[in-house]
């Protein structure tokens, strides 16, 4: 039975999440407390926010070995969503340099597009290529240059390129979604991309 | 390529959706529902949704809705965002970090301010450093005064004597995510943008400017864009025209500005 674990550490717009999930026919569970993943089989981690004050509250609340047990440990798939995908790097650049997760090595740095008008915060839709080969199977039944809900500054740089699974050019590529086994993220928002966003939420659910 | 956002803007008014004339004059439209579940119908960009209630009753003046009666903003809110699929703005009685967080934690991926910034601007670089500065949006009311412009408080009852370019660099400084700039004296006129406001606003920023305030036809809104808008938003003509959305997109496609084509 699928059931997955949206984690509340004090950051951003759950709802949201949990509504695309509802919409999708699978059980949420807002998960408060480490101890509520042992009842999940997939973990969503949402976020909006700054780097730093994200990885406290994740401190803070034991949420760092538990989701390190579940995601790595027992393989449980785990989807990081913007912020969320964020932290997965080693370090992060937003006000002064912090420590992630480091799940997948690389950095968080502040997006700086070349061309003239392109401006920062990159809000607003745009078309996300998948890497072919790579996000095994994130991307599955979407053409390449479908366009997703981006919000944000920062992006994240993967030490290495193959983790990259998507890209998107804003005055420049970046990467805009990650994957590493059975570990994802994205940029993007998925639970906000309407349709092309759900397909990415349902191949992620399996 | 980012696209332009073509964004609808919903105003709710003591429980009811309602269009607005020079920030003064409000005619009900409904229920603050129905339209919300149209437009996510129809993979709209993005929502505005901003309480503009100076009162505390909220009410659907009926109680034969199947959503039952939604007594206050935060009823609302739960309301919506069950059936907004899209990215959803809140605007409307956020004077604190707690208000934004109550907001945010309820379905809102952004709050916008206005009145609260400008008169505790400290606001805006807390918001920024709890949710991030792509969550807070700066809501300029703007009007005409002299050669230049004005910036108005309190639902364009106060003037603030700051100049909006000068208030919007300055918000941005502070850690403001997009600037939501409004004319007032545009407001459900359908004259079309006040290009010179939105362009002065666009040139003192370098963060996304979403223009509001007079659009009375689909081709009004590629003319914001050319005057330095990232997004193009508008109220009344949602309530009142044929396939607002996909016809909005067609005519900005038409004039050669980037966007998702819309659905019928």
């Amino acid at each position: 039975m699928k059931r997955v674990a949206i984690i509340d550490y004090g950051m951003g717009n759950l709802v949201s999440v949990v509504n695309a999930v509802n919409a999708l026919g699978v059980e949420a569970l807002v998960a408060d407390s480490p101890a509520d993943l042992g009842r999940a089989s997939h973990i969503v981690l949402p976020g909006v926010g700054a780097f730093a004050d994200a990885m406290r509250n994740l401190g803070d609340r034991g949420w760092i070995p538990a989701l390190e047990e579940a995601a790595l440990g027992q393989g449980k798939p785990f989807l990081g969503i913007c912020l969320g995908m964020q932290l997965l790097a080693a370090t992060g650049m937003e006000h002064g340099e912090h420590k992630g997760l480091g799940w997948i090595k690389g950095r968080v740095e502040r997006l700086v597009p070349q061309g003239e008008g392109l401006r920062v915060p990159h809000v607003g839709w745009n078309a996300v290529h998948p890497v072919p080969g790579a996000g095994d199977g994130l991307f599955h039944g979407l053409a390449d240059g479908e366009d997703f809900y981006f919000v944000h500054s920062y992006a994240f740089v993967p030490e290495d390129p193959a983790h990259c699974a998507a890209v998107c050019d804003h005055g420049g590529l970046f990467c805009a979604a990650v994957a590493s086994g059975r570990v994802f993220g994205t940029q993007f928002h998925p639970e906000k991309s309407q349709r092309a966003g759900w397909r990415v939420l349902a191949n992620f659910l399996g | 390529m980012l696209k332009n956002r073509l964004i609808p803007v919903l105003l709710l008014k003591d429980g009811l959706l309602v269009r607005s004339e020079g920030f003064s004059y409000h005619q009900i439209i409904g229920d603050p529902l129905h339209e919300v579940r149209r437009l996510s119908e129809w993979n709209v960009d993005e929502l505005l949704y901003i309480d503009i209630s100076r009162g505390d009753v909220y009410d659907q003046r009926r109680d034969d809705t199947l959503h039952g009666t939604l007594a206050t903003p935060l009823d609302i809110l739960d309301a919506v965002s069950r059936c907004c699929f899209m990215p959803l703005t809140w605007g409307g009685r956020i004077v604190s970090v707690a208000d934004m967080r109550r907001f945010i934690s309820r379905g809102a991926d952004k709050i916008t301010i206005n009145s609260a910034a400008f008169r505790t601007p400290e606001l805006i670089g807390q918001g920024a450093a709890m949710f991030g500065s792509q969550a807070i949006v700066v809501s300029i009311d703007a009007k005409r005064v002299g050669n230049g412009y004005g910036v108005f408080l309190d639902g364009g009852r106060t003037e603030a004597g700051a100049d909006p370019a000068d208030w919007a660099a300055e918000a941005e400084r502070l850690g403001a995510g997009e600037i939501f700039l409004q004319s007032i004296d545009r407001d459900g006129t359908g004259e079309g943008y006040d290009l010179d406001l939105i362009a002065r606003v666009a040139q003192a920023t370098s963060i996304p400017v979403i223009a509001c305030g007079g659009v009375g036809d689909f081709s009004d809104y590629a003319e914001g864009i050319r005057a330095g808008a990232s997004a193009v938003a508008a109220a009344n003509i949602w309530h009142f025209k044929e396939l607002a959305d996909s016809l909005g997109k067609k005519a900005l496609l038409r004039a050669g500005v980037a966007v998702r084509p819309g659905r019928t």
